[in-house]
């Protein structure tokens, strides 16, 4: 009994996937769960195998070993069962353009079990897109386009929403937005799954997130767990750098950390000139203030980097770039 | 799940609303009345020249009779004219115009004309993006990852592409018979035509043969049209499969069509191109009694030979198409 709502809990389920392409394995035993009701991140470079792996949980693409079970259906087997639980956006919301949008939610209703226009009419006015959805789809903009996506995904009502990088080509405002969309559809127990390769993102939007390179899942885990585990900086400014740096090197329980060595945003720390950045036990930060204040060195600032995905992400991937 | 009715509903759909249909309307609306004029030229220059249509028949005749006498031509060719001349005779003996213009007869000929060519251009305007265009503009990813079997999906084109090529062959007849009855009369549906004729080496065997009306004749000869139609339409839809954008699909297919033409009027001695499905695209012209391209080749085994090329086309159309990992 309590094994049939556990397994109930699973919306997703990917088991020792591996994806062999003429020669190269691409995906090597890739296994994680997504639940009822979380959205789930899945980070990870360009070319580390996002793509191919969403491509494989909707049936794109065919796994070479290991199985995806979509509500308990096997999605290559049994796509037909399996994919009505799923709305997917695989990269690009790609739509008919010379239908208008209504006519693409109509088309791609047809392909449902009884899709009735009054959902077509909810689901536009869910992603807010009722006052132009007679307009042709060429007319629309990226973020119109984006939400005639998720509009489309939402027809079927399904238990699982796949969105690969939907923040890609948005701007701030309508990034912001989705944000708020997918929170409240996760609300109200949707399973969301969202590729990125944009930590920053991730961490703001999801509850559990697996970190992928390479074809392989380096972490699994809830997004403060794993973030937890990254380092957070703090990051001094005085009126006498100098003085400040050699006062701090002498400390054992200070790490000063050089130029290249540290994950912080080169456009955050042009905004604070003579930064030195450093690794250390916050605790201590009033009494390293006395300290300064005593030796005549003034501080101007103290930033702690809230700890950050990246930081993690490059400690698991050894350094590959990110972006 | 998606029931039958309503994925051929999308499919249908979608090509109408490319316009891909409006535009085939809209080429025949410019063509047509362009042979309509030449032909209307030809019967007025024909009719200003002889007052009597066996005077037409016995000159034809005699032009062919001629050529045959000439060294320079070739065998093959030689054949063909002894065969024509043979078939004319029979025509001038039975007392009957083979050239009496009317809106059926012009729309025989267009179609006979139209069938090795024409027909398979409008049949790829619509069949060469069904699923390359799918591809290329990314759509491809949202249709596959519905909830419905990939061979569906393709099956439900298949049957909106049979559809609409049932739907050009008529239109373009329509279109040719209310044009040309313009400036021929709308008469000639009960004039006999001669149906049967049959090739045997050099000799045109006669014993089949016999009167059709004209109407009945122009029937057949869509019925040939469409065989064939088809046949480019399920080779095209293999290759928009095949291939991955819709530009290269229809230059391919388009090439396909054309080297047909090219190799009918100069393959008869490279006898295993028979086997080929663009040299066989020309059915009507066994109902004319026309000699074939190359030797050994019969209404029967075009058909055939048709028949083996579209099934298989099909088979390799449905084979990739359900198996083939979508990567970009």
């Amino acid at each position: 009994m309590k094994m049939h709502t556990l397994e109930r809990e699973v919306v997703l389920s990917v088991q020792n996937v591996k994806k062999v392409v003429s020669g190269r394995t691409i995906i090597r035993n890739m296994t994680f769960d997504v639940r009822a009701g979380e959205v789930f991140g899945f980070l990870g470079p360009n070319g580390s195998g996002k793509t191919t792996t969403i491509r494989m949980l909707v049936d794109l693409v065919r796994p070479t070993e290991g199985a995806i079970l979509i509500c308990g259906e096997d999605v290559n087997r049994r796509p037909e069962r399996a994919l009505r639980h799923v709305g997917c956006i695989v990269e690009n919301p790609e739509m008919y353009p010379f239908l208008t949008g209504w006519e693409n939610l109509e088309h791609f209703a047809r392909m449902l079990p009884d899709v009735r226009p009054e959902r077509i009419a909810e689901v536009a006015r869910i992603v807010h897109l009722d006052h132009r959805i007679h307009d042709k789809a060429k007319t629309y903009s990226l973020g119109m386009r984006q939400r005639l996506g998720i509009a489309q995904a939402l027809l079927g009502k399904p238990r699982l929403l796949i969105l690969d990088e939907p923040t890609n080509g948005l701007d701030p405002k309508g990034i912001r937005e989705l944000r708020a969309f997918i929170r409240e559809l996760a609300a109200q127990g949707l399973s969301v799954f969202v590729s990125s390769h944009l930590l920053g993102e991730i961490q703001l939007l999801c509850d559990r997130v697996a970190i992928i390179a390479r074809g392989e899942v380096l972490a699994t885990g809830p997004v403060e767990r794993l973030a937890s585990r990254a380092v957070s900086y703090t990051v001094w400014q005085f009126d006498r750098p100098e003085a400040g740096r050699s006062l701090l090197a002498r400390s054992e329980a200070v790490r000063l950390v050089r130029e290249d060595g540290h994950r912080i945003d080169d456009s955050a720390l042009a905004a604070l000139p003579g930064a030195i950045v450093t690794e250390m036990d916050q605790g201590t930060i009033p009494e390293w203030i006395r300290r300064f204040t005593d030796e005549g060195i003034g501080v101007e600032a103290v930033h702690r980097t809230a700890p950050s995905l990246e930081e993690l992400f490059l400690k698991l991937t050894e350094g590959e770039t990110v972006g | 799940m998606g029931n039958w009715f309503a994925l051929v509903q999308n499919e249908v759909l979608k090509v109408w609303r490319k316009r891909r249909f409006a535009v085939l309307v809209l080429v025949l609306l410019v063509l047509i009345p362009i042979f309509v004029y030449a032909q209307m030229k030809i019967a007025h220059g024909d009719a200003v020249k002889f007052t009597d249509w066996r005077s037409v028949v016995q000159q034809r005749i005699a032009d062919n009779m001629n050529a045959l006498a000439s060294d320079r031509i070739p065998e093959e060719w030689k054949r063909w004219k002894r065969a024509l001349v043979q078939q004319l005779q029979y025509y001038l003996d039975k007392g009957i115009n083979p050239d009496s213009p009317n809106a059926v007869t012009f729309t025989a000929d267009f179609l006979a004309n139209a069938v090795t060519l024409f027909i398979p251009l409008m049949v790829l305007a619509i069949a060469s993006d069904l699923v390359s265009s799918e591809r290329a503009s990314g759509t491809i990813k949202m249709l596959l990852t519905r909830p419905v079997r990939r061979w569906r999906i393709l099956a439900s084109k298949l049957v909106a592409l049979t559809l609409y090529v049932s739907l050009v062959i008529p239109t373009t007849a329509l279109l040719c018979y209310l044009i040309s009855g313009l400036a021929f009369g709308y008469e000639g549906w009960g004039a006999p035509v001669f149906v049967g004729f049959r090739l045997h080496g050099t000799a045109i065997d006669t014993s089949l043969v016999h009167a059709v009306p004209q109407g009945v004749y122009l029937l057949m000869e869509m019925g040939l049209v469409w065989f064939s139609a088809m046949t480019v339409a399920a080779i095209a839809l293999m290759v928009s499969v095949l291939l991955q954008s819709a530009a290269a699909s229809l230059v391919t297919m388009m090439a396909a069509v054309i080297s047909g033409t090219i190799l009918a009027s100069m393959a008869s001695s490279w006898h295993s191109a028979r086997f080929l499905f663009n040299v066989n695209l020309n059915l009507p012209a066994y109902l004319r009694g026309t000699p074939p391209p190359i030797e050994g080749m019969s209404l029967g085994f075009s058909l055939a030979v048709l028949a083996v090329w579209g099934i298989g086309a099909l088979a390799a159309a449905f084979a990739v198409f359900t198996k083939r990992d979508v990567l970009n």
